[in-house]
């Protein structure tokens, strides 16, 4: 007797749809068990996690603050992914496109240069992202390198040069050798939409940025041809469709997205270039990318619901005492669930009693 | 709907208050904010004790909440401002990075008081603190000095900031005045904590021939690599002992406790003000670690040289001090250099061999 995972013949459509809703739940009710044991009451915890955080103005400015970053970059994402192009070093390009747009905030420091300077920096930004992001790109196209492998590198390497030009070269003469840039002047400040908040422009950039993502996906023929390159790459073939070319152009993309939501941060919240700009934003965006089932709009909401889960998870570590980590182990869980009910759309279990063969004809 | 019951609630107790008098008052609540996990075992986990020192203290009087692993990008002023919005009356937030992002919070909550660690901006509701580590460098010097048959140091440091940088400087002046042609060998880690790197660096140095380690970074594991090569070493931060029972020399505590209390209680009277602590060994807020590993005689003026720094009869930047090319540095303290030259400092000492990074 063995357990076996069969490809369905058909899919329900409406299963595709509710199946984030079912993982959502089935994570809710692992963390009410995982809360329980930690010994606290789990209604109120939930209630501390999800549901306070959306009944008052400043949790919801924040939620926003945080998920600006994370769908920027996680549109970017699904158009690789819908491509068959696995862009997994999104960090790496927020990283170089932070660094881009801040060469030029560190340039212009303590000059009157004019209000120019911030739409110059988030193009720099854009541009250094997917010219970073082009590099595993064309490795893929030109040497089958796996795309998969030297975006990650890349991360590690962004990492690295961002580390040595705010130690070195870029560093603050008056800042008693910490490692940051000077703070940004405010011409290469992205303005706060709300006076004494936290809500920055980036917010409504976002929104642009899913907007877009929507025309380019459901009203061109780009994002047909990236749908079917995707989704069935033999019939692209025949379509006379470059799968190559799409491949640049999804990196490119993606790259320029998460470049352009690296210079935001910087430029944005942050205030300056220092090490640790990024708590993981680029590898937090894949799990959004998918949970918003690559489509803008679910991207959206899963980058406001996974934004959610940091801030309720902040004020249950405050309220609730619960540890940091369950935070992360939340996180974790979600994902897990993501993936494994998405697998049950397109595969069941079947428990194989007798031979292979005789469990086929009854399938 | 929470926040609202809970002001209301204050509002009517504070109403109350007149009435039924300060029985009715609120627990002061006490917030922290920490860069690393509490089970780091060297600078957070130092800090957490602090925070454990001020419950056991006041009890029933005070609430404290922290939060851990909260990076020095974005994510700090929010962390800090959820701390103010939750009711903390006093904030303490214990890394340098969280320096601008505590003052815009403080701006924003002039009620709520603030406890900035190792940093240098204040205002009116916030304060810094930190500890005069390198009074506890200068006795390691002169043990390092005594118990090196190489007469070569090896010098784990993290980022070169003046606390850093003074700490090498005290750390060569006390070893010179035992052996004037002491080395030091120094290996930039770039990080406080990571395990992986320090515990490179560590080898290297001994590699290279320094048969002492000292460390400037937050983790064990320097210790653990001086242990396994039977070699000997300081410890960093809290006491480090049990990773290396035959090698920790002594180690530099940071001890919060005393002055978490001492801010608690001001807070608790009224009397908390904006103020710079810079606390040194007669403050215990710097403590040496029992000295051991060592011969009586070493021992012995390791002791006395802890208690005149204590007493206030030895500095360790005492005057005249060499830079590097040695030029005399100006004496702007009278008998050895003012707070200001030690806390800006960005120069080494004549017979430090090494190049300040991005200098």
């Amino acid at each position: 007797m063995h357990l076996v995972l069969e490809r369905r013949t058909e899919q329900s459509r409406t299963i595709a749809l509710v199946s984030p809703l079912i993982a959502i739940g089935l994570t809710l009710v692992t963390m009410s068990i995982l809360v329980a044991i930690l010994g606290t009451n789990p209604i109120s915890a939930l209630g501390v996690y999800f549901i306070d955080p959306l009944t008052d103005g400043y949790s919801l400015q924040e939620i926003a603050v945080k998920a600006t970053p994370l769908v920027m970059i996680a549109i970017g994402l699904s158009l690789c992914y819908l491509a068959n192009a696995w862009n997994i070093g999104a960090e790496g390009q927020f990283l170089i496109g932070a660094v881009a747009g801040s060469w030029l905030a560190v340039k212009t420091h303590g000059t009157d240069a004019g209000p120019w300077v911030l739409p110059a920096m988030l193009l720099l930004g854009a541009a250094g992202g997917a010219l970073y992001s082009l590099i595993p790109a064309i490795c893929k196209v030109r040497f089958a390198a796996s795309e998969i492998l030297t975006s990650l590198m890349l991360v590690y390497v962004a990492d690295l040069v961002l580390d040595y030009l705010v130690r070195g070269p870029w560093r603050d003469p008056a800042g008693f050798n910490f490692p940051t840039t000077a703070a940004f002047d405010p011409v290469a400040t992205v303005p706060v939409l709300i006076e004494a908040g936290r809500l920055h422009l980036g917010a409504v950039i976002a929104l642009v940025v899913v907007a877009a993502g929507m025309v380019l996906l459901g009203k061109t023929i780009k994002g047909f041809e990236i749908r079917v390159v995707g989704a069935a790459p033999r019939a692209a073939r025949f379509g006379g469709f470059n799968s190559n070319q799409l491949v640049l152009l999804t990196f490119a993309i993606s790259g320029a997205l998460a470049g352009l939501a690296g210079i935001i941060e910087v430029a944005g919240p942050v205030g300056n270039l220092r090490p640790g700009i990024s708590p993981g934003y680029g590898f937090t965006a894949i799990i959004v990318a998918f949970l918003g089932r690559l489509n803008p709009v679910g991207i959206l909401i899963a980058g406001l619901f996974l934004a959610l889960t940091f801030i309720g998870g902040e004020q249950a570590q405050i309220a609730m005492k619960i540890p940091l980590d369950v935070t992360k182990v939340f996180q974790g869980i979600l994902l897990f669930y993501v993936l494994a009910c998405d697998s049950l759309i397109l595969y069941r279990f079947r428990l194989i009693f007798a031979s292979p063969k005789v469990s086929r004809g009854a399938a | 709907m929470r926040k609202i019951l809970i002001a209301t609630t204050a509002a009517m107790l504070a109403a109350g208050v007149s009435l039924v008098g300060a029985s009715a008052a609120e627990k002061l609540k006490v917030g922290f904010i920490y860069i690393g996990p509490i089970g780091d075992l060297g600078w957070t986990y130092q800090h957490d004790l602090g925070r454990l020192a001020v419950v056991k203290e006041f009890g029933d009087k005070v609430e404290t909440t922290y939060l851990e692993n909260v990076s020095e990008g974005p994510d700090s002023e929010r962390s800090i401002e959820q701390l103010a919005r939750a009711g903390n009356k006093l904030i303490f937030t214990t890394s340098f990075g969280y320096m601008d992002p505590t003052l815009k919070v403080a701006k924003k909550y002039p009620n709520v008081h603030f406890e900035h660690a190792t940093g240098y901006k204040r205002d009116k509701n916030v304060s810094t603190y930190s500890g005069r580590f390198y009074e506890g460098r200068y006795i390691q010097g002169i043990i390092a000095a005594k118990m090196s048959k190489a007469g070569v140091l090896g010098y784990v440091a993290s980022f070169p900031i003046p606390e850093v940088i003074s700490g090498i400087n005290a750390t060569m002046l006390g070893a010179q005045t035992i052996n004037p042609n002491i080395k030091v060998k120094i290996i930039w880690a770039n990080t406080w904590f990571d395990p992986g790197k320090e515990a490179d660096a560590a080898k290297a140095l001994l590699d290279q021939g320094a048969d002492i380690i000292m460390q400037h970074t937050d983790s064990p594991a320097p210790m653990q690599i001086a242990s396994e090569r039977g070699k000997l070493a300081f410890g960093q931060d809290s006491e480090m002992i049990k990773f290396g029972p035959k090698s920790q020399l002594t180690s530099i505590i940071d001890n919060w406790g005393p002055y978490y209390i001492e801010r608690v209680r001001a807070e608790l009277e009224g009397t908390w003000k904006s103020e710079d602590f810079w606390g040194g060994l007669k403050t215990k807020m710097v403590v040496m670690a029992p000295y051991t590993n060592m011969p009586d005689d070493v021992k012995k003026l390791a002791m006395e040289t802890e208690a005149a720094i204590t007493e206030g009869k030895l500095h360790a930047f005492k005057c005249p001090v060499f830079a590097q090319d040695g030029k005399e540095v100006e004496c702007k303290g009278g008998t050895h250099l003012d707070d200001g030259q030690i806390l800006g400092m960005n120069f080494y000492v004549k017979g430090v061999d090494d190049k300040i990074p991005g200098k």
